[in-house]
């Protein structure tokens, strides 16, 4: 525990590798700032994050990795404003977030669709809701095609007790997506999907991200997946007390393929350096 | 169902009698089956009404004693001496009355009382008492309120069946899962739009739940009340046979009354396989 309180937030780089230190002037478009969350338990009060600090910039594509019960899910909520800090603040474009809205969707991690309303009727209920101006082809028409965009055209009018994991997914993706969020929160969206599905899903994801380019926050577990994905990884430490161990700067060009990331050395240095943080560093209390 | 462990013997269809035959075939055997029950049920209970000092008539006398009641359930000779056909309309006409009634403000107040977390732990404690009250003790209370009999019967019906609506709409209403919720709050459904589309669908099984219960209870609190408060109706039927020491019309009084039931629960059932989606059930 003592090393814990000695980590501060820190952008990693190697001192080997030639990452720009990038100071673009859409900094701050989502500030996380000096954020604690505390929860009053029968036992006293319960700190899940003390004190995170960071600043997306507009488009970005940052991974979260943490082991379980570091507040990862924690902190996607008081974004999305499920739940406000305790301390701190989060700003979306200068303004405090203070509750939910649709201008930051969350992909569940348990794709929470509706069971009794098809896809096609499960995007519609998002699209309707935040369209409410728009005429009902005109609805219907964005429905369709963010149905089509994750291929989903034939499988419209199935409910989701007919899809499978990887479809729920992406109708979970194609509804978040069809109502242009400025930030996307995803909550380990690829968890519970099979090896095959979840890389697929992991490039239909990244493909639709550079194509329309919203900022995207995103839990995993996996390395691999963040250093395919992300621009920025940020690595939790353990709760209690919670903060920002560590941000790694992923900077594979992009448009990324998957062989070729993998294929370079640097590759592999910010994979060690990623895993040596989880499970040397800050080991699970299982673990240790 | 039954799962069996064993693999099943291979069935020999050569050897098969006709009875047996229907039998063994488990379609056929939901209706046969039962039959052969009730046909060895008033066997045995013809047998021990052979008894000299027997109080009951059996089977055969009580089909010969109503003969008339149950050829002609239409009649109407005024006041309550009516065919068991309006009997029985009439004690359905207070079941429906006073459980539309119930079911109307169970819901209502159940998905109220659910989705209020002051409402719920204010009035759940004296919802658990008022359920636990037998229909007839609120008899007296409602004749004493409503100084007439038919209101005062109407109000037992629907004071009897509202706590299983209430109770299960708010169980319904509290157990929608916090994901769906997630999703109205942070597409900031309309109250309408959470109410059609998240609300209903995902409590309406609950609620039938609790309109099975209910109707069942109030059919149960209508024979009761009417034996008591009299007039045209089943219970007061089955009051006045026992008065005129008819006990054959009593027996035929509770056959159409469980089969009367029976069907309420069913017409229950009908309507929620319609209305529930099928993903909820």
């Amino acid at each position: 525990m003592q090393n814990i309180k000695k980590t501060q937030q820190v952008s990693f780089k190697f001192p080997d590798s030639k990452i720009p230190v990038q100071n673009s002037p859409r900094d701050g478009f989502l500030v996380i700032e000096n954020v604690s969350k505390v929860y009053q338990t029968p036992k006293g009060p319960y700190t899940v994050l003390e004190e995170v600090n960071l600043d997306v910039k507009e488009g970005e594509f940052i991974c979260l990795i943490g082991h379980s019960g570091c507040g990862k899910s924690t902190l996607l909520n008081m974004v999305a404003g499920f739940s406000e800090p305790t301390d701190g603040e989060v700003r979306l474009q200068g303004e405090a977030i203070t509750e939910p809205g649709p201008d930051r969707m969350m992909v569940f991690q348990g794709y929470a669709l509706l069971p009794w309303k098809t896809a096609f009727e499960n995007v519609y209920l998002a699209v309707n809701s935040v369209y409410p101006k728009k005429s009902e082809s005109q609805k219907v028409a964005i429905t369709r095609q963010h149905l089509a965009m994750v291929g989903l055209t034939e499988a419209a009018d199935k409910k989701p007790k007919q899809l499978s994991g990887g479809m729920k997914q992406r109708v979970s993706i194609a509804r978040a997506l069809a109502i242009r969020p400025q930030v996307l929160i995803l909550d380990e969206p690829f968890g519970a999907l099979d090896a095959i599905t979840k890389e697929e899903l992991q490039e239909e994801l990244l493909k639709i991200w550079t194509d329309h380019r919203c900022t995207v926050l995103m839990i995993t577990h996996d390395i691999d997946e963040a250093l395919f994905l992300a621009d920025r990884l940020v690595m939790m430490t353990n709760g209690p007390h919670a903060k920002i161990g560590e941000v790694l700067e992923i900077s594979f060009p992009r448009p990324r393929d998957r062989t070729r990331i993998m294929e370079d050395p640097e590759y592999y240095k910010l994979r060690n350096y990623a895993l040596d943080f989880l499970y040397h560093r800050f080991a699970h209390d299982d673990a240790s | 169902m039954s799962v069996s462990i064993t693999p099943r013997k291979k069935r020999n269809k050569q050897a098969v009698g006709f009875l047996p035959g229907l039998l063994a075939d488990k379609k056929s055997r939901k209706i046969v089956a039962p039959i052969i029950a009730i046909g060895f049920f008033l066997i045995v209970w013809q047998l021990f009404s052979f008894g000299p000092d027997a109080n009951l008539p059996g089977p055969i006398k009580v089909v010969s004693q109503t003969w008339e009641l149950i050829i002609n359930p239409f009649f109407d000779k005024g006041a309550t001496n009516k065919g068991l056909f309006w009997q029985i309309f009439a004690s359905l006409q207070r079941v429906a009355i006073g459980f539309t009634l119930a079911a109307i403000v169970g819901i209502s107040l159940g998905i109220v009382v659910g989705t209020n977390g002051f409402l719920f732990d204010a009035l759940d404690p004296i919802f658990q008492v008022l359920r636990t009250i037998p229909p007839l003790a609120w008899l007296p209370i409602s004749l004493a309120a409503f100084q007439q009999a038919n209101p005062s019967a109407i109000f037992v019906i629907f004071i009897t069946s509202i706590w299983p609506i209430i109770l299960n709409t708010i169980v319904g209403v509290q157990q929608i899962p916090q994901d769906y919720v997630n999703v109205s709050k942070v597409l900031q459904l309309s109250r309408r739009e959470y109410f059609m589309d998240i609300v209903f669908p995902a409590t309406v099984p609950y609620i039938f739940t609790g309109l099975r219960i209910g109707i069942g209870l109030s059919w149960l609190a209508i024979i009761a009340a009417e034996m008591l408060i009299g007039g045209v109706g089943i219970g007061f039927f089955i009051w006045d046979a026992w008065n005129a020491a008819n006990i054959s019309q009593i027996i035929l009084a509770l056959v159409y009354v469980g089969v009367v039931g029976l069907l309420l629960d069913k017409l229950i059932g009908f309507i929620a396989a319609k209305v529930v989606p099928d993903e909820q059930k």
